[in-house]
């Protein structure tokens, strides 16, 4: 399996990287880990006449805290992560999304960005994205903007993003006392979620006071579960409440039918992973 | 597409090579470095049987463009052995405690291996387990693999083997 061919650039400026990917348009790809778009020109599903590779730029392998958050930048892989003491104390919702994507030489090559701008339903970190309420930072070359990660995703492999732009890093807001977890089905070590929950919520006296739940796989897009979430605030997790909130779940599923399962069977396994991760994040609510 | 010229070090010594773009990384280590211990087996980053260790980490090689190793540090399986071919403990360990049947696997599973104890010498059964998830065996069910590897990081670590030969 040999891709097509194509034109190789290393820019070591973010703004290099933009104006190449403006010069070539779209038939121009951005690179980053590769372990999504490499096997998709493998098999010639894609074949750009150019590659952008954005190893090189420093600017977007930044890992840092700031008043509003972590910013990790686009290409800082899942292993880097893994190995964040920063990460895993103000944003441990990532480090357990991470410890359950592929097998240790992906994730040593896998990318945040590259996971979260793609677009691919399958990706884990879409769904812990907008169950966080992150911002992904956009450079294109009409600028610097901000997109919201439960505003991002419009279809399987499409996105808010527009042509020539990139996402440059993602702000994750750090929320003290938050209870998280993220329950992935798989089949098997490198497979894609037949269904994935992710929820982070707090809690007051045993009463949760903010809930937010991102499904993964069980849609053309990662989704956002507003309606389900909102059902379980003010409630104290109840067998009752969490019963009305994986059915409000359930009803906004719309899984594919393919060797992971019929789509009723991942429908359902959304509603149960989703139960499993309610009940992880209280125990570790403070 | 016009051919590139890339500089690496493979097993200690600087190599370099004229590359098309879209040449994968394990293609021009087995066919421009005639370095042909590195195996091809999915092609498809599932099976890990072309994992070598590339700047610290273990990567599979059939999802890496040759450019993109321009300037890296590469250890595959030929880096293993000393220059008067006694083998690396591990590729001892695999040969002693019967880690391979037909062998394909293997330069992927002892470099992988490797990386990992470079990382966490002292390797519980599920550490291993956990890392060498990437790497396919079709042979072995795995129990002779692990064994291995818990017998060199025993005699790595000088410590006993009797308990990880049993």
């Amino acid at each position: 399996m040999i891709p097509g061919a194509f034109e190789y650039l290393r820019p070591k400026t973010l703004s290099d990287a933009i104006a190449m990917l403006a010069t070539h348009g779209d038939e121009a790809r951005p690179l980053a880990g590769g372990h999504s778009l490499i096997p998709m020109m493998k098999q010639r599903l894609a074949s750009p006449s150019h590659l952008v590779d954005l190893a090189a730029i420093a600017d977007l392998a930044v890992l840092r805290e700031e008043p509003d958050g972590l910013v990790i930048g686009a290409m800082v892989t899942q292993r880097a992560l893994l190995g964040s003491a920063l990460v895993q104390v103000k944003a441990p919702l990532l480090i357990e999304a991470a410890q359950q994507i592929a097998d240790p030489q992906i994730r040593a090559l896998g990318t945040l960005g590259g996971n979260v701008a793609n677009g691919d339903p399958g990706n884990d970190m879409p769904a812990v994205m907008m169950c966080l309420d992150a911002t992904y930072m956009v450079q294109g070359p009409k600028g610097a903007r901000q997109i919201k990660a439960r505003e991002f995703y419009r279809g399987a492999y499409d996105t808010a993003l527009a042509a020539g732009e990139i996402v440059t890093a993602i702000q994750v807001p750090v929320v003290a006392g938050q209870g998280v977890a993220y329950e992935k089905l798989k089949r098997k070590v490198g497979d894609y979620a037949v269904a994935a929950a992710a929820v982070a919520l707090t809690l007051r006296s045993g009463e949760v006071t903010s809930c937010a739940i991102g499904l993964t796989n069980v849609a053309p897009t990662p989704l956002w579960a507003k309606d389900a979430a909102a059902l379980l605030v003010g409630t104290r997790l109840e067998a009752d409440a969490v019963k009305k909130a994986v059915a409000a779940a359930e009803a906004i599923t719309d899984p594919a039918a393919d060797g992971r399962g019929p789509a009723d069977y991942r429908r359902k396994m959304a509603g149960i992973m989703l139960a499993r991760a309610l009940a992880r994040a209280q125990q570790r609510a403070a | 597409m016009a051919k590139i010229n890339v500089t690496m070090t493979v097993n200690g010594e600087e190599v370099s090579g004229l590359a098309e773009p879209r040449t994968l990384l394990v293609h021009f280590i087995r066919e421009t470095l005639n370095l042909t211990g590195t195996h091809i087996g999915c092609e498809t980053s599932h099976c890990g049987a072309c994992t070598i260790d590339l700047d610290g980490v273990s990567v599979k090689s059939c999802t890496r463009f040759a450019v993109q190793a321009e300037g890296a540090q590469i250890r595959t399986i030929e880096g293993m052995a000393e220059a008067n071919g006694t083998l690396h403990q591990l590729q001892e360990s695999f040969r002693q405690m019967h880690g391979l049947q037909c062998g394909y696997c293997t330069p992927g599973m002892i470099l992988r291996a490797w990386r990992l104890l470079q990382e966490n010498p002292h390797p519980s059964e599920d550490d291993i387990r956990q890392g060498i998830a990437g790497n396919l065996c079709r042979c072995t069910g795995y129990q002779n693999i692990v064994k291995a590897i818990q017998h060199a990081a025993a005699t790595l670590n000088g410590e006993t083997i009797a308990e990880a030969a049993q």
